[in-house]
């Protein structure tokens, strides 16, 4: 069949500004992202041995090494047990039934430019409202002076499908590549890196994420260079029963800056899959790293049937002096979120933010948070929370704040609400804190809370519906975090608040 | 334009009857006064007639134009042009008054089939009602009366009934916690939106609302019922000898 009879229609980006906004205001369905894309895959036998890390590693073209780096991964993987303190009820995984890699065949030869790229892979990112032109721009906000432009890398299942404006990035220095290609063409950088933030054994999914990832981004920014663009990582999952483990590693040197944004999907299947990524980030002296996700992977349906299994370790480490970091989460999908992103304050002055929403409705169950853990001396961390549970969900905040004898004259202020709706669902919170000095200081405040009737009904008063004016409610309630995000994508993240929370009233 | 016939309503949870059968009709143009002493019923009418839940409506019926109110939503009951000025209108903390003001618009616009207004004309539109009702700009880009004074609260709704340009108007004790000031300038806000398209029902305790907002007509309601209907004189009366002579006279 000629591909061009199975192709979505794309009409032509033209003033994409104007064509993302619609597509945002449109996305009032239930979940959008639903449809798979038709495409003949290639899989590596189901199940997990040596020969498959062996195979993924020869797909991907690894120098030894890295090879064995996985093998290493494996056995020590094979040794652990999976850790189940968190407040997550799911069945047991069986991690023999499962596809490690699945690559379209179109992906066989690798594509040199985007322009080479499977049609129908293009189409899907196309669809999905990802810009893989360079011409095309992410839209910005309305009210924005000029749309920021977006260098993007899309994975696709096992692969990395294309990178935007790799060739402007470069000469800035800025290497963005997928983490494969980074494997082969910088592995001096990558082999002084990789599993330094996140080691092989850190936990139980971060170790098996490091036998069988296949690929993911690499982020490299020289000393001085702040980035001249916003770098974008996105994610799909489309094959069935496919595990999908990505790496992420993002190093920022001296005095540089950059800002990165990740977005998840998946298609509606009614089977769970299992999604386990690992993110390092390292930020040298007077360097600066913003990091912000938009996690919309299927949650499941409304009886909690299917959805995508999220076993995320993210961390960041503040090497050097006054190094800072900012991880900004929106979490609205998965059917189990397992996740918190924490930093590393080694550095003097260092300074870590976490800004988290976290919204579980029908069956989700979220178990998210962040460690601070404060090293260096006068370090500061700031945590805000906003937690929004709905129908029969279960979202728990999850969260460890640690000062060290050496982090003298360090602060730290959580603030953690909860917002519930409906009196089926339950807000947790579950606060560790731990302070080793005398002249550091704490703070955590927490807030549970109802949307409350009047509200509603004000907002109905003045035209607005049920759905609406709970969307409303609760992108007041968290206002700080989006406040938090880039641009680019807090008009998506409001937009995603209201569709998560769809039926959740009356 | 609001006809109400023979209202009855109880509160849902309990076995209290509020309303014993309200009859009112308000014509097109005209503004229609109720007074009445503390528990009479005024406030649940309000409330009743927006769709605030909570009532339970045993008998009777209210329609706006000809259509049935008490069957619609809240929220379809505004796009049909019904709108209440809230006595204590509600704080939603973390929302923007603009954005409030521009998705309750919009909201209504779709409702009608109308298009959407674009964020420019939005922000024309708002900064010409807001500057007639001595709102400044900072007090658009606070939270939805969250901080606002008394004062400011009540221009607040006064400012979204002249973007929504309903037509039946509802104020639900615009007066209470206003000092003289605010609420002449409450009052010059009501007033410049009087036109013969559009009515009002203004609920209120005292006369003295009524100096600043001239009625056509004003009713007096009593335990659940209106009792005695009369020209302005008749809030002038309640002021000089308050309710009591009134319900004694009904009741005789």
């Amino acid at each position: 069949m000629a591909l061009e009879d199975t192709l979505p229609e794309i009409e032509v980006r033209e003033g994409v500004d104007r064509e993302t906004i619609e597509t945002v205001q449109a996305m009032a369905g239930k979940y959008k992202h639903g449809w798979e894309t038709e495409i003949e895959m290639e899989f590596a036998p189901k199940g997990l041995n040596e020969e498959i890390v062996r195979l993924i590693s020869a797909k991907n073209g690894e120098p030894e090494w890295m090879t064995e780096w996985r093998l290493a991964a494996y056995r020590r993987w094979l040794e652990m047990t999976e850790p189940r303190w968190a407040m997550l009820n799911y069945p047991e995984i069986d991690y023999q039934d499962l596809y490690y890699y699945a690559k379209p065949k179109s992906m066989e030869v690798k594509p040199k430019s985007l322009d080479e790229v499977d049609p129908k892979l293009l189409a899907t990112y196309e669809k999905l409202g990802i810009p893989l032109k360079e011409q095309a721009l992410l839209a910005g906000v309305e009210g924005a002076d000029a749309p920021q432009r977006v260098a993007v890398d899309a994975v696709f299942d096992s692969v990395s499908v294309g990178t935007t404006f790799k060739a402007e990035l470069a000469k800035a220095g800025v290497i963005f590549c997928s983490i494969s290609e980074a494997i082969r063409e910088y592995p001096e950088l990558v082999k002084k890196y990789l599993g330094t933030v996140v080691p092989q054994s850190d936990n139980y999914f971060a170790t098996l994420n490091s036998a069988v990832f296949s690929d993911g981004s690499f982020v490299y920014i020289p000393e001085g260079v702040r980035c001249p663009m916003e770098l974008s990582t996105y994610f799909r999952i489309n094959a069935e029963n496919t595990g999908q483990f990505e790496r992420t590693l993002i190093v920022a040197e001296k005095g540089s800056y950059v800002s990165y944004l990740e977005g998840c999907t998946a298609p509606k299947r009614d089977t769970n899959q299992l999604h386990a990524a690992v993110v390092e980030i390292v930020v040298l002296e007077d360097a600066e790293v913003k990091y912000s996700t938009v996690q919309n992977w299927f949650p499941g349906d409304e009886e909690g049937k299917g959805g995508i299994y999220n076993f995320v370790t993210k961390r960041a480490d503040c090497r050097g002096d006054r190094a800072k970091v900012m991880w900004t989460q929106v979490e609205t999908g998965s059917a189990i979120t397992w996740k918190y992103p924490s930093c590393i304050l080694r550095g003097n002055e260092s300074q870590g933010e976490f800004y988290s929403i976290a919204i579980a409705n029908n069956a989700q169950q979220a178990d998210t948070g962040t460690k601070m853990i404060h090293l260096g001396k006068n370090t500061r961390s700031r945590i805000v929370s906003k937690g929004i549970s709905a129908g029969r969900a279960q979202n728990t905040y999850r969260g460890q704040v640690t000062m060290h004898p050496r982090a003298t004259d360090s602060r730290n202020y959580t603030q953690c609400d909860s917002l519930l709706i409906g009196d089926q669902c339950g807000a947790h919170t579950v606060p560790y804190i731990e302070v080793k000095n005398n002249s550091s200081r704490v703070e955590h405040e927490a807030t549970t809370s109802k949307v409350d009737d009047d509200q509603l009904f004000y907002c109905r008063s003045r035209g607005m519906d049920e759905e609406e004016a709970v969307a409303l409610v609760v992108n007041g309630f968290c206002k700080e975090v989006l406040q938090a995000l880039p641009m680019e994508f807090a008009m998506e993240a409001q937009a995603l608040v209201a569709i998560s929370l769809e039926g959740s009233v009356g | 334009m609001l006809k109400i016939n023979n209202l009855h309503v109880k509160l849902e949870e309990e076995e209290k009857v509020i309303l014993r059968g309200v009859d009112l009709e308000v014509e097109a143009g005209k503004v229609h006064a109720i007074m009445g002493p503390n528990g009479s019923g005024k406030s649940t009418l309000s409330y009743v007639l927006s769709g605030r839940d909570g009532y339970e409506v045993t008998d009777g019926s209210a329609t706006l134009e000809g259509e049935e109110l008490l069957e619609m939503e809240p929220e379809e009951r505004a796009a049909a042009g019904l709108f209440l000025a809230f006595q204590y209108p509600v704080e939603i903390p973390g929302v923007g008054n603009m954005t409030f003001l521009r998705t309750a618009l919009n909201a209504q616009r779709k409702a009608r089939g109308e298009e959407e207004i674009s964020a420019g004309d939005f922000l024309k539109l708002v900064r010409e009602k807001a500057a007639s009702l001595k709102i400044d700009a900072d007090m658009m880009k606070r939270p939805v009366n969250v901080g606002f004074s008394g004062g400011e609260k009540k221009r607040n709704e006064i400012l979204q009934m002249a973007l929504l340009e309903p037509k039946m108007c509802i104020l639900d004790e615009t007066d209470s916690g206003l000092d003289v000031d605010a609420m002449k300038l409450v009052s010059e806000g009501v007033n410049a939106l009087r036109d013969e398209g559009r009515a009002f029902l203004v609920i209120t305790h005292y006369q003295r609302l009524l100096d600043h907002i001239r009625p056509d007509v004003v009713h007096i309601m009593a335990n659940g019922r209106i009792v005695k209907t009369g020209g302005p004189e008749l809030a002038l009366e309640v002021e000089k000898n308050g309710y009591a002579d009134i319900l004694s006279e009904v009741e005789a």
